[in-house]
């Protein structure tokens, strides 16, 4: 595992994609290729796409790829699509959008399932994107599955975030609805040679406009997590980021340059204002949250006779217990491991 | 915790437009819990196996209806040998007349599939390959 670390930071494609297979199927060498990657990460941009199904989040990365290779930067894309949740497959099919970035050597496209994961993006993606990071690409574009409302994830990975919609999607009121419209650096209306375009750009400025700045910079740093995070407002003074609505045809091109410096812009204020440091550590913070209810989770597990969970079911099952019970007894055993385990029976 | 799930591409080389056979199998081994990387039509051999070698394939399928099997076939294995992709398997689905069959098979492909296969075939046999896969590393 080593030697495919060191031929990764050499530049070998293939053990690029051997790297991404291991740290999507979460292998402990694939944690320790991690620790060692670490270090060279912190120096591409990352940028999220996101948007509904269908609105051309694929072929509006297609483009963006483009335009970043023609100003000579080397672009990693992370393309995520749904598993089914029935069967744990996947058709990957966004490949089929990004054809003329074939045969680049600039470019380097992975596809990812979801896996089980519900906020658009999957659990393994964030780890991706450091691999891709360490691998020296200069720009990572991570595309979502097509996202409802809710699947707001991908601003914990992103630097910048791109919501993608397209015409006759929702009126104003689905504009205003708490979600993934708040997360947007810049707002992209696609398909804009469609009848409707500029009613849909109508209505996403006149929901930034109701919107109060400051409340939105809260929300979306806490992303509708429970957990408490410390928000820092440490440019209160400065002009706040309005995201910026623009129209594109990722199609022809149309308004691609545009696009590509609207990002540059967002990307200069959030380094100049030093929002980039403040947000940088509450992801992290988040990540730890994350990853330490994971090992915690894990490691109750692997104390708790195999036995134990089923017969907890049957009693919720048979109404004995609810399930809030069963898990303060759960929980009780970890302090007193001889306990035994036993419904309520009252 | 280890989650080994197999990847496959699908891919359509040449020019003939005719996807509905590699839908039905790309939708067949999703059902079988896979995960299908489908590159739509009219791929060159190099592009097929780029996107063999990024995505980290377990296998590859091609599917062919326009008779031009015996002249993309071994062009795409050679693409696909000359990114040192000469351990991933390579099966053809499509129609595949019985005297091509054989020779095919000499060419670095695992497995043939006409018409009739059922896709549960196809399945079991792409699940044979990756477990062979894994108790060979």
């Amino acid at each position: 595992m080593s030697d495919l670390v060191t031929s990764l930071l050499a530049g070998s494609r293939r053990a690029l994609a051997r790297m991404l297979t291991q740290v999507e199927n979460a292998t402990p060498e694939a944690q320790q290729a991690l620790e060692k990657l670490f270090p060279h990460t912190g120096n591409a941009w990352i940028i999220g796409v996101t948007g509904a199904p269908g609105t051309g989040k694929s072929s509006l990365v297609n483009a963006l790829a483009k335009a970043y290779r023609a100003q000579g930067k080397t672009v990693g894309i992370v393309a995520v699509d749904p598993t089914s949740p029935f069967s744990g497959g996947a058709i990957l099919g966004d490949r089929i959008r990004m054809v003329e970035l074939s045969g680049d050597a600039g470019v380097f496209i992975r596809s990812m399932a979801t896996r089980g994961s519900l906020g658009g993006v999957a659990r393994a993606t964030r780890d991706v994107v450091r691999v891709m990071d360490a691998a020296g690409f200069d720009i990572i574009l991570v595309e979502t599955v097509g996202a409802g409302q809710s699947e707001v994830d991908i601003v914990r990975t992103a630097h910048t975030t791109v919501v993608v919609e397209a015409p006759g999607l929702g009126d104003d009121v689905q504009a205003i609805k708490a979600g993934i419209l708040e997360i947007a650096d810049v707002l992209v209306v696609n398909k804009a040679d469609r009848p409707g375009a500029n009613q849909t750009v109508r209505a996403l400025r006149a929901m930034l406009e109701l919107g109060h700045p400051a409340a939105r910079e809260q929300f979306a740093r806490h992303h509708g997590r429970l957990i408490e995070i410390e928000v820092q407002n440490n440019h209160q003074d400065e002009s706040l980021w309005i995201p910026p609505v623009l129209q594109t045809t990722a199609t022809n091109n149309t308004g691609i340059s545009e696009l590509v410096l609207a990002i540059e812009s967002h990307r200069q204020f959030v380094i100049e204002s030093g929002t980039i440091t403040a947000l940088q550590k509450q992801y992290l913070e988040l990540e730890l949250y994350e990853r330490l209810q994971q090992a915690l989770m894990q490691r109750f597990l692997q104390t708790m006779p195999k036995t134990a969970l089923a017969d907890m079911i049957n009693h919720i099952e048979a109404r004995q217990l609810d399930p809030q019970r069963a898990v303060n007894q759960l929980l009780a055993t970890l302090d007193q491991p001889s306990l035994n385990i036993q419904a309520n029976e009252s | 915790m280890t989650v080994r799930t197999a990847r496959v591409l699908i891919a359509k080389p040449g020019l003939d437009g005719h996807d509905r056979g590699a839908k039905v199998i790309a939708r067949a081994l999703r059902d079988a819990g896979m995960e299908v990387i489908y590159t739509g039509l009219r791929q060159t051999p190099e592009m097929i196996a780029e996107a063999a070698l990024q995505e980290d394939v377990d296998v590859v399928g091609l599917s062919i209806l326009s008779g031009a099997h015996m002249t993309l076939v071994p062009r795409v294995r050679e693409a696909m040998n000359k990114v040192e992709l000469n351990d991933v398997p390579i099966l053809v689905g499509g129609i595949i007349p019985d005297e091509d069959r054989d020779t095919l098979l000499t060419l670095g492909v695992v497995g043939v599939f006409g018409p009739g296969t059922t896709t549960d075939e196809i399945r079991d046999f792409i699940h044979t390959l990756v477990v062979k896969k894994d108790t060979n590393e």
